[in-house]
């Protein structure tokens, strides 16, 4: 989205941009669900309207909705920040290692991942001591083992430590 | 009728089991600690432990989520009134005079006066659904593939015409949903479709996902960008005050059913909670005597909006169980339970799983007194829960909404699709547009396209089919009526404006 859009006065993308950013975002999607539905025919088939008829035209109405509020957007005076650079950093800051955490559930297993996060959370965010981190980033995991996999029967996805241990 | 009151006793008789009442007990605490924390709301928080009950009856598991749901309802409250920190979006209009309370010292006083009357707008509600569901369910059992689209026009409309979101943004969130929830393959003829040749997009998009991703990441990252810091103040609450504040609420007894009745109303059709305790309180500020003290910590503004919120949070359950629309993002994802454990929901489900539905119903009483029993005598304890840091709090809910969203599918992508579905929902958040249509939409598209095409397969193509009974085209008109609500009402005021200037 228009994260690269000039700042406006202040120390942040301007709320303006962002809106007028996101709504063509909206808009796009709403394209894709109409050319995958032409793809698949939106006509009258054997059995009625064919598989693309509904998409079609949700995807219609979502173009058409979203140039009335791109219109509405651009009409509205440049004011206000979307948010504050550091306050979008702390953001990113939470979307980048949640994204790393659940790329990395595949090949070190549910319980080994989430410890690793909680404890990398508390020591940069929280500035906690690393045995605090590791005590609770260790108690979490086991809680979460006992109660999905003992109580409720529940099997989470497991790595390396886990085949090791025998589960 | 009678016959009614029967199965409603054997309801009871189902849930005062030990293993049921349990689970009970176990759902409310939950409830209250998902409604407590930020970035765990109703809807996610009951997305994010609906696995547990994948190994359950269905009747135990419908008991365990629906106390979730009555525990974080009663959740909201507490942070409210404490922190100034609304827990759920209902919960807003309970800081405006709970939290002055508060401040005054009297936050016992506020506590109880919240809990009491969600519990009575509950209750109302609760009742209402008992005596009126049934009627609903058997006069919808007539119903065909027109009729249901028609009320499926009519539920969508609503969000269109009674939120407070620009209409044309709840129609592209709306309409998002509804081509979201067509990805992967078609029911009806089985051809796949917007896959674009990604395998992973074959089961198209679960809703559950959505809901975990939009509520419960988008609300983290919400919270990361405001820096938000926990000062709150002590509760203290106990048996005097709890018995000073009871002996003070009959007088406030057309308040209540006034605020029972706005939320019965909002919850019904499909605008939720949120509104309800808006509109509540606007209400009653404008009708009270001490109208001008409302802010400044007045009990009929606590009141208010925690009665019609819990009515509306309540009776967004009757079209769900009697009609298979859920009223809430909430009874969604109960919705979508019913489908897990392979009940098919609408109004059959009255004819064919008695049990279940009587029991949910038996629940709904006994959740709500068992939950206003474990409020009451446990604030401290769930208090202590927001003083612990965000920064201990947030990876542990970002570690549960991941293993929320794997073991919907058991798929590592679902958990991926969280992620982004949490972006979106942050931006959704920030420019404005609501959720819960969307969600809604997902839930409910397929159905919703089934009925459409069945009904134009019938008439041949025709639209005509919409209108070609005295029912359907009722329900239609309604639906059209709340589609453009906002424009008839707006240009209503004008018009009399301008009678009024030209007389």
């Amino acid at each position: 989205m228009s994260h690269s859009a000039k700042e406006a006065g202040g120390a942040g993308p301007s709320h303006r941009k962002v809106e007028i950013g996101f709504t063509l975002f909206m808009g796009f999607l709403g394209a894709v669900s109409i050319v995958g539905a032409l793809q698949v025919g939106i006509g009258w088939g054997a059995e009625g309207p064919k598989a693309g008829f509904f998409p079609f035209y949700t995807g219609l109405i979502v173009v058409l909705s979203t140039a009335i509020n791109l219109i509405n957007a651009i009409r509205t005076p440049e004011g206000g920040l979307f948010a504050e650079w550091p306050a979008l950093g702390q953001v990113v800051s939470v979307i980048v290692p949640a994204t790393i955490y659940v790329l990395a559930i595949p090949f070190l297993g549910m319980y080994v991942s989430s410890a690793i996060l909680i404890a990398a959370f508390m020591k940069h965010f929280g500035r906690y001591s690393w045995l605090f981190s590791i005590a609770i980033a260790i108690a979490v995991p086991v809680a979460i083992f006992f109660m999905f996999e003992i109580w409720f029967l529940v099997p989470l996805p497991k790595g390396p430590l886990e085949n090791y241990l025998g589960y | 009728m009678i016959e009614d009151i029967g199965n409603l006793f054997h309801g009871f008789a189902v849930v005062v089991q030990p293993y049921n009442l349990v689970l009970m007990v176990i759902g409310i605490v939950l409830g209250v600690i998902v409604g407590v924390l930020p970035g765990l709301g109703g809807a996610n928080g009951v997305a994010i432990l609906l696995p547990l009950t994948f190994s359950m009856s269905p009747t135990s598991a419908i008991i365990m989520l629906s106390c979730i749901y009555w525990g974080a309802l009663f959740g909201g409250a507490i942070t409210s009134i404490l922190f100034n920190i609304p827990g759920e979006p209902w919960s807003v209009a309970t800081t405006f005079d709970g939290h002055p309370m508060a401040q005054q010292g009297k936050a016992g006083e506020a506590l109880t006066a919240a809990f009491t009357s969600s519990f009575v707008g509950a209750l109302f509600a609760v009742i209402m659904i008992t005596l009126v569901a049934p009627l609903v369910a058997s006069f919808a059992l007539r119903f065909g593939p027109a009729e249901i689209f028609a009320v499926y026009f009519l539920a969508f409309a609503s969000f269109v015409g009674l939120s407070k979101e620009p209409p044309f943004k709840t129609i592209v969130s709306m309409m998002l949903g509804f081509a979201l929830g067509t990805v992967g393959l078609d029911q009806m003829t089985g051809q796949l479709r917007l896959t674009f040749g990604f395998t992973e997009m074959l089961n198209g998009f679960d809703f559950l996902i959505a809901v975990i991703g939009l509520f419960g990441i988008g609300e983290i990252l919400l919270t990361m960008e405001e820096g938000l810091s926990f000062k709150g103040k002590a509760a203290h609450i106990n048996a005097k005050v709890v018995f000073q504040t009871w002996a003070t609420l009959p007088k406030y007894w057309l308040l209540s059913l006034r605020s029972c009745l706005i939320g019965c109303w909002m919850g019904i059709s499909p605008a939720g909670a949120t509104p309800a305790s808006f509109m509540s309180y606007g209400i009653a500020k404008r009708m009270s005597k001490r109208g001008n003290n409302f802010g400044k910590g007045e009990i009929e503004g606590v009141i208010a909006p925690e009665t019609a919120a819990h009515a509306a949070g309540t009776s967004a359950l009757l079209p769900m169980i009697a009609l298979g629309v859920p009223g809430s993002p909430t009874a969604a994802v109960l919705l979508g339970g019913l489908l897990i454990w392979g009940l098919q929901p609408g109004p059959l489900l009255f004819v064919e799983q008695k049990d279940f539905v009587w029991g949910l119903i038996a629940s709904m009483y006994m959740g709500n007194i068992v939950g206003l029993l474990i409020v009451l005598t446990c604030v401290p304890v769930f208090a202590a829960i927001l003083r612990i840091p965000f920064s201990v709090i947030a990876p542990i809910i970002l570690v549960l909404c991941a293993i929320g969203a794997y073991t919907v599918h058991n798929s590592t992508f679902d958990v991926l699709m969280m992620v982004v579905f949490g972006i979106l929902g942050y931006f959704m958040k920030k420019t404005n547009y609501p959720m819960a249509p969307l969600v809604l939409a997902i839930v409910l598209g397929d159905k919703a396209e089934e009925a459409f095409r069945q009904s134009l397969l019938g008439s041949g193509g025709s639209l005509g089919i919409f209108f070609s009974n005295p029912l359907v085209s009722t329900i239609m008109i309604l639906g059209l009526i709340a589609l453009f609500w906002s424009v008839i009402s707006s240009s209503w005021a004008k018009l009399r404006g301008q009678a009024a200037t030209a007389a």
